[in-house]
C-alpha cells in the first residue's frame, strides 16, 4: 500500500527537522540574523535559498527557524497534553459533579476560537516566546481533557479495571498504573497531532506580526518576506515549503497511528486555523 | 404525538438558549478580566492609545475606573449588553459602527468559500468512499493532507504569485479596481474576478475536511441495510450514493462544518490579510497594527458571540433533522409521563 512508502518518508523528515534544530549552529552556512548589502540575491552556491530584504541567508534562517517552530510545537503539545491528560482523567473517573464542573470549563475554554484568543492575548500581553507558549497551551488543552475523559469513561468500566479495585487498589493507583497506560495510544496519537497544528497556529500568528523578535522563526521570515515575493519568490518559498513539509511529516505519521489503532477511524484530523 | 414532539424540542430549544446565554455573559466577564490583566492601565484598553488626558478621564468616570472591580464589572457588562462596545480614535466612529462596516466583505468571502468547498468536499468525498481505496480515493486523500499541512496563506501567497502577478489572470489586491468606476453588470464581474483567488485559498482547507468527513460518514452509512436495501430495488448507484446515503450521511458533516465556524473565521483573517481584502480580519490587523484595543477587543467579544450563535443555531438544525437527539435529551421526561 502507499502508506508504506509515505510513512518512512515522513518519518525520515521529521529526523532531518529535528537534526537541524539540534545542531542549527553546525548546520547553518551564515548567521541567520546577520544583515550584509547582499541583499535579494537569488539562490547560488554561497546562499543555496537565497537572501532576504536584508542580506540574511535564507537557507541559515529556515534551519534555525526549524528550532524555533520544533521547541515551541512539542513544548505546547507536551504541556497542553499534560493538562488535558489530568483533566481529562479527573472528570472521567471522578464523574458526577466534578465531572460536570470540568467539563463546563473545558466547554468554556472551546468556545473563542483558538486563533482569535491567542492573538488577543498576544497583542495585549506582549509575544514573547513564553507567553506564546502559555497562550497557545491554555487555548489547545480542552481537546486532549474531552477526548481522555471519554477514553477513561469506557475503560473504567471494563472487567480489568474492576479486578484491580476488587484488590483494593487506590483511585490513584487504578488511574495511573491501569487506566492511564491503556489510554496512552490515544493521548500519543493527539499529541503528535497536536504538534503541527500548533507550529501551524504559531506560524500564522508570527506571520501577522505578533512573534518574539529575538528569534528568527519561519512565521517572521514569511512575515517580512510578504512584501519583496513580487520580485523575490525565494524569500517566502522556503520558509514555506518548510513549514508545509513538517507539518505534513507530522500529520503523516499521526494519521498512520491512527489508523493502527482503530482502522475505521478516519476523523482525527487534526484542526488547521487557516 | 406531534403536539408531544413539538413540546420536546420547544424544551430543548430553551435549555440550550439559556445556555448559550450564560456563555455569552461569561465572555463578557472574561473580555473584562483580560483588560484588567493585561499590562499597563486598563484605561488604554477601553479608550485606545491615541486619547489625551481629558479624554481619558472621561472614559474612566464612564466605567468607574476607580470604583471597586466588582462596580467596574456591573457597569462594562451592562454597557456592552446595550451594544456599546466603546468608541475608535482611529476611526473616529464608534467600534459596533466601524465592524458593522466590514461584516459584508468578510461575509461574502466565507459564504463563497463555505458554498464552493461543501460542493467540492461533498462530491469528491463521494465519489472516494465508493471507491475505497482505487487510485482515486487515494489521490483525494493525499490531497486532504496536503491541505491540512500547508499554511493557508502559503496557498494565498501561491496562487497570487502564479495567477495574479505571472499570468495577470485576476487582480493580486482589494475587493474591487479603485481606478476605475463600475455599476451594475460591470462591477458585479469585477468583484467575481477580486474573489476567486481569495475563496479558492479558504476554500482549500474546508475542501480537505468535508471531504474526509464525507469520505467516513459515507463509508459507515453505505454498510447499512437500507443501502442493500436500494441496491435490490435497481436503482441507479448514482441515486443510491446521492439520494439514499448522502442524505444520511450528511447530519456529521453539517454539525462538524457548523461547529468550525470559528475556524472559518480564523482562516478568513489571513486571507484577508494576503489579499488585503477589507473585511473583519483586515480590519483586527490594522488594529492590532494601531494600538486600537476598543476595536480588538470588541472584535474579539463579537467573533466570539457569533461562534455561540451558530453553535446554537447547527445544534436546533440537528435536533430538527435528528429526532434522537431531542428524545436522548429529554428521556427522562418522556418516561415521566
Amino acid at each position: 500500500m502507499k502508506s508504506r512508502r509515505i510513512l518512512p518518508a515522513a518519518i525520515a523528515l521529521l529526523v532531518l527537522f529535528t537534526f537541524a534544530a539540534v545542531f542549527a549552529e553546525q548546520i547553518a552556512t551564515h548567521d541567520p540574523q546577520r544583515t550584509s548589502d547582499h541583499s535579494l540575491r537569488p539562490p547560488s552556491a554561497d546562499h543555496p535559498f537565497g537572501t532576504d530584504d536584508l542580506g540574511r541567508d535564507i537557507f541559515s534562517g529556515v534551519v534555525h527557524g526549524a528550532r524555533v517552530s520544533i521547541a515551541i510545537g512539542v513544548t505546547v503539545a507536551v504541556l497542553s497534553g499534560l493538562i488535558g491528560v489530568l483533566i481529562g482523567l479527573t472528570a472521567g473517573y471522578a464523574g458526577g459533579l466534578v465531572d460536570d464542573l470540568l467539563m463546563r470549563l473545558t466547554e468554556l475554554f472551546l468556545i473563542p476560537p483558538r486563533f482569535f484568543l491567542a492573538l488577543v492575548i498576544a497583542a495585549l500581553f506582549g509575544s514573547t516566546f513564553s507567553t506564546l507558549i502559555v497562550v497557545l497551551s491554555v487555548t489547545y488543552w480542552p481537546t486532549t481533557a474531552r477526548l481522555v475523559r471519554a477514553e477513561v469513561m469506557s475503560l473504567k468500566e471494563r472487567s480489568f479495571v474492576e479486578a484491580a479495585r476488587a484488590m483494593g487498589a487506590s483511585p490513584a493507583r487504578i488511574l495511573f498504573r491501569t487506566i492511564l497506560p491503556n489510554a496512552l495510544p490515544i493521548i500519543i496519537t493527539n499529541v503528535v497531532l497536536m504538534v503541527g497544528g500548533v507550529i501551524l497556529v504559531e506560524a500564522a500568528l508570527e506571520f501577522i506580526g505578533l512573534g518574539d523578535s529575538n528569534y528568527l522563526s519561519w512565521g517572521y521570515m514569511l512575515h517580512n518576506g510578504e512584501h519583496f515575493m513580487r520580485d523575490a519568490w525565494w524569500v517566502i518559498f522556503f520558509p514555506a515549503l518548510a513549514v508545509s513539509l513538517l507539518v505534513l511529516a507530522l500529520n503523516t505519521v499521526g494519521d498512520a497511528l491512527n489508523r493502527a489503532l482503530d482502522p475505521r477511524s478516519n476523523i482525527a484530523s487534526p484542526d488547521k486555523p487557516a | 404525538m406531534i403536539s408531544k414532539l413539538s413540546r420536546l424540542s420547544g424544551r430543548y430549544l430553551l435549555r440550550r438558549a439559556i445556555q448559550s446565554f450564560i456563555l455569552i455573559l461569561i465572555l463578557i466577564v472574561v473580555n473584562f478580566l483580560l483588560i484588567h490583566l493585561a499590562p499597563g492601565d486598563p484605561v488604554h484598553l477601553l479608550a485606545g492609545q491615541s486619547g489625551d488626558e481629558k479624554y481619558y478621564e472621561f472614559i474612566r468616570a464612564k466605567f468607574g475606573l476607580n470604583q471597586s472591580l466588582a462596580t467596574q464589572l456591573w457597569i462594562y457588562l451592562s454597557t456592552v449588553v446595550r451594544g456599546d462596545l466603546g468608541y475608535s480614535l482611529g476611526y473616529q466612529q464608534s467600534v459596533t459602527q466601524v465592524i458593522i462596516a466590514r461584516i459584508p466583505a468578510t461575509l461574502l468571502l466565507t459564504t463563497s468559500a463555505v458554498l464552493v468547498s461543501s460542493f467540492a468536499g461533498v462530491v469528491l468525498g463521494v465519489e472516494a468512499a465508493r471507491r475505497e481505496n482505487s487510485l482515486i480515493d487515494r489521490s483525494i486523500n493525499a490531497f486532504a493532507l496536503v491541505g491540512y499541512s500547508v499554511p493557508s496563506f502559503s496557498i494565498g501567497h501561491l496562487l497570487l504569485i502564479v495567477f495574479a502577478l505571472r499570468l495577470g489572470f485576476f487582480p493580486a489586491q482589494n475587493m474591487s479596481s479603485a481606478s476605475q468606476e463600475l455599476t451594475g453588470l460591470g462591477y458585479g464581474l469585477d468583484l467575481l474576478s477580486h474573489l476567486v483567488l481569495p475563496v479558492t485559498t479558504l476554500a482549500v482547507v474546508y475542501v480537505a475536511q468535508i471531504m474526509r468527513l464525507t469520505r467516513t460518514s459515507m463509508l459507515n452509512v453505505l454498510g447499512e441495510n437500507f443501502i442493500i436495501a436500494a441496491r435490490a430495488k435497481g436503482l441507479s448507484e448514482g441515486r443510491v450514493l446521492y439520494g439514499h446515503a448522502l442524505r444520511n450521511a450528511l447530519l456529521p458533516i453539517i454539525t462538524v462544518v457548523g461547529h468550525d465556524f470559528g475556524m472559518l473565521l480564523s482562516g478568513a483573517v489571513l486571507v484577508e490579510t494576503v489579499f488585503a481584502w477589507p473585511g473583519l480580519g483586515r480590519l483586527m490587523l490594522d488594529a492590532l497594527a494601531m494600538r486600537d484595543y476598543p476595536v480588538l477587543m470588541g472584535l474579539f467579544l463579537m467573533i466570539s458571540v457569533c461562534v455561540i450563535l451558530v453553535n446554537f443555531i447547527v445544534d436546533m438544525t440537528y435536533a430538527a433533522l435528528d429526532p434522537r437527539i431531542r428524545y436522548g435529551r429529554t428521556s427522562k421526561l418522556v418516561r415521566r409521563q
